[in-house]
């Protein structure tokens, strides 16, 4: 079921439908993403113009309406569950907080049947993309290691070890290119995670094997505490793209318009068979690491203070405002949603679920094994002695 | 002495075949039976591989069926990941063993990991072949018995055929199930010949096989050091020694009813491998087979295995190799 089915449909705008049409040259395989991040909208809500746009063409009313609506609700949801987790609720929760342009840009120049290869921090992504908020907090409450059908929802469980997932997304989508199905794999990567040779393999493998993929690198400045300064000497993240021959771009990650106008350029273009793109949002995380994390100790609030006043919600809202599309009766139907679903999340995360220890052993193999066969009896056997549980 | 599997039939039809010939078969077979079933790695196209198993089928089946990938292991098994999870049926090749280390993360933690992290909803089916252990004269990285990294993670089944007839059943048997497999072959034995007729179908792949009868010892011994086994029960015997070889065949699971049957009637158990001893799989195998059948233990059970130390450089490869000479000596330090 999916929360945002009564939003604006975005899809309509994805395709060829005139307003993505290009008038300036696109980034292409052999140049490099200009140093200036791309934005279709600046910080005080006015739309850009010229070079600055890369080209790209700001989305219709109604679409940046949605993109608006599920940024809203996606914060609500990610401030609710750090809350939970402060109370115990959950075992951990890494925030997405001041990301909601990238995430919510990008996941939403997908269609249905495209596929999400998510990390950690990508929870709200799952969330735009229709997974149930408990099913999706499964694994942070630590319920099981991952909650929700992935092939329900065409979204792989969130990946822990840094960019092995994109790897999953080249092998995906270059299997549905063999089967001639036409879709889309997007997998997010962190700044930090461009360092690790997952990364390097898997943009290599999908340039040379010219997969439909989309890499969207969320540049939050932050791998935990370390700064990007410590992971390249590059430019820029997108720069890398030309070293790999495909396409990068720079774009400014609290620009919700150009993260999804980006993102749906090299999605139809990956759908189309002309192969990967990667995509650099510039970003920050302004929550901590996780619940764990005290940011204090490697970034001056200063330089937080500064990355909230140009929030990617407020952005969009300046401009909607600006073009009268934010009315008083939108605004309250956006409200409730964000709050029905705080409460929808709030109770699913206070209601205690049923663990059954011998599930354990349940899905590890589709083969049946006798040895875990016995452990499995010796664990009901001993549960069976204590009753109650452990004394 | 014959040690094939009764299931392999001299009838005249026969040929011979070898261990590299029999995996090629089986693999052309596998993709000739399934259209899902896509073969790539390193040299596995054009070439055939660098030890000719996929020999042919480039030109059999074309690019979008066996191609050859960049040269990264951990991409190799990472996107084979991908692809399983969308329905085909990856067959990727490592080339060498030390070569598979660069893919252990995507081996350790997903592989291995996702259908138990998806409640059974993602199953992984795919081979990740393996050519590993010693005594080719290989250079350094070319000889290793990585087995026990591998054994060590649940969620992996890891099987070893140490002949053809078995080479080509087990392989078919590993592609066929929805379960993700490391498939290790011995690259000493590629060249071993044995007659038979194709396809065949020997035993479970999940069973252990006796492959000879005695009486007095058990010698469990799997891949390349089944035939070490057979010879030194040839060796014995001529010492008026009787004993029984155990083909593990399947390193996980492990098949405690057949090697425990086997030591419950010889009273002495020793396991062989190339692998260092140290933490071993040998390890594994003589702890469980002492706890299962500690009252039927006349001794405890003896580990012939590598040095511990790293597989050596070609001209010292003989020391460090279990030989049947090694193997009887080390029964022979039992009380009797």
């Amino acid at each position: 079921m999916c929360i945002f089915s009564d939003a604006p449909s975005a899809r309509s705008t994805v395709s060829h439908d005139g307003h993505m049409t290009l008038n300036v040259e696109r980034a292409d395989s052999r140049t490099l993403p200009s140093l200036k991040p791309l934005r279709l909208l600046d910080n005080a809500g006015h739309a850009v113009s010229g070079a600055e746009t890369g080209g790209f063409a700001l989305p219709d009313l109604e679409t940046l309406l949605g993109l608006y609506r599920r940024m809203v609700i996606a914060r609500r949801f990610d401030v609710q569950v750090t809350a939970l987790t402060r109370q115990g609720r959950l075992a951990t929760f890494p925030s997405a907080l001041g990301q909601e342009a990238c995430e919510i840009g990008a996941v939403s120049a997908l269609r249905r049947e495209d596929w999400l290869f998510p990390t950690y921090r990508d929870t709200i992504a799952l969330l735009t993309r229709g997974v149930d908020p408990a099913e999706l907090l499964a694994q942070f409450r630590g319920d099981w290691h991952s909650g929700f059908d992935q092939k329900a929802h065409r979204c792989a469980s969130q990946s822990t070890p840094l960019a092995t997932q994109a790897l999953h997304a080249v092998g995906l989508a270059h299997a549905a290119r063999l089967r001639r199905d036409p879709i889309v794999a997007l997998t997010f990567l962190g700044d930090g995670s461009t360092s690790e040779g997952d990364a390097h393999e898997a943009f290599n493998f999908a340039a040379v094997w010219q997969t439909p993929t989309v890499f969207v690198v969320q540049n939050n400045q932050f791998a935990i505490s370390v700064p990007l300064s410590k992971q390249t000497r590059a430019r820029t993240i997108a720069d890398k793209a030309v070293g790999y021959g495909m396409p990068g771009y720079h774009v400014d990650g609290n620009d919700v318009a150009a993260m999804y106008a980006v993102t749906s350029a090299a999605v139809d273009r990956a759908r189309a068979g002309d192969g990967p793109t990667l995509i650099e949002g510039l970003t920050y995380r302004i929550e901590a690491h996780t619940n764990s994390d005290d940011p204090t100790r490697y970034r001056d609030k200063r330089d937080v203070e500064h990355w909230k006043r140009r929030d990617p919600i407020e952005r969009l809202e300046r401009y909607l405002v600006s073009e009268g599309a934010l009315t008083e009766d939108v605004r309250a139907e956006i409200t409730a949603a964000a709050e029905e679903l705080a409460a929808t999340t709030r109770d699913a995360m206070n209601t205690e679920v049923e663990h059954d220890p011998l599930e354990l052993f349940r899905h590890v193999y589709g083969t049946p094994r006798a040895a875990l066969a016995e452990q499995r009896d010796a664990l009901a056997a001993e549960l069976a002695g204590r009753p109650g549980g452990a004394e | 002495m014959s040690a094939l599997p009764a299931s392999v039939v001299e009838d005249g039809t026969t040929t011979a075949v070898t261990m590299a010939g029999a995996l090629n078969a089986a693999l052309r077979d596998a993709m000739e039976a399934d259209a899902d079933v896509v073969v790539f790695g390193e040299d596995v196209g054009p070439l055939g591989g660098v030890f000719r198993v996929t020999d042919g089928l480039h030109d059999r089946f074309g690019e979008k069926r066996i191609w050859d990938s960049p040269l990264a292991e951990a991409g190799i098994v990472g996107t084979a990941v991908g692809m399983a999870m969308y329905g085909l049926r990856p067959v990727v090749e490592m080339q060498f063993d030390a070569f598979s280390y660069p893919a252990f993360e995507q081996v350790v933690s997903h592989v291995a990991k996702m259908r138990n992290r998806t409640r059974g909803v993602v199953s992984l089916p795919l081979v990740i072949r393996i050519p590993y252990a010693g005594d080719i004269g290989g250079v350094e990285h070319h000889s290793d018995s990585s087995e026990a990294y591998w054994t060590a993670t649940p969620g992996l089944t890891v099987v070893t055929p140490s002949n053809p007839a078995d080479a080509y059943s087990m392989l078919r048997a590993a592609i066929a199930s929805d379960d993700p497999v490391v498939f290790m072959e011995p690259k000493s034995r590629y060249w071993s010949k044995q007659s038979l007729s194709l396809p065949v179908e020997t035993a479970p792949m999940d069973r252990a096989v006796v492959l000879r009868e005695g009486t007095d010892v058990t010698l469990i011994a799997y891949g390349p050091t089944v035939r070490t086994a057979l010879a030194a029960a040839d060796a014995g015997a001529a010492e008026g020694l009787s004993i029984e070889v155990v083909d593990l065949r399947s390193l996980s699971p492990f098949d405690d009813e057949t090697v425990g049957a086997s030591v419950r009637k010889t009273g002495r158990a020793a396991i062989i491998h190339e692998a260092a001893q140290f933490g071993g799989y040998g390890a594994e195998v003589a702890a469980r087979v002492t706890e299962r059948n500690f009252f039927h233990l006349a001794a405890p059970v003896l580990r012939i295995a590598g040095f511990d130390v790293p597989y050596p450089s070609p001209k010292l490869e003989e020391y460090f190799l279990p030989t049947p000479e090694r193997v009887l000596n080390a029964l022979a330090s039992w009380e009797w």
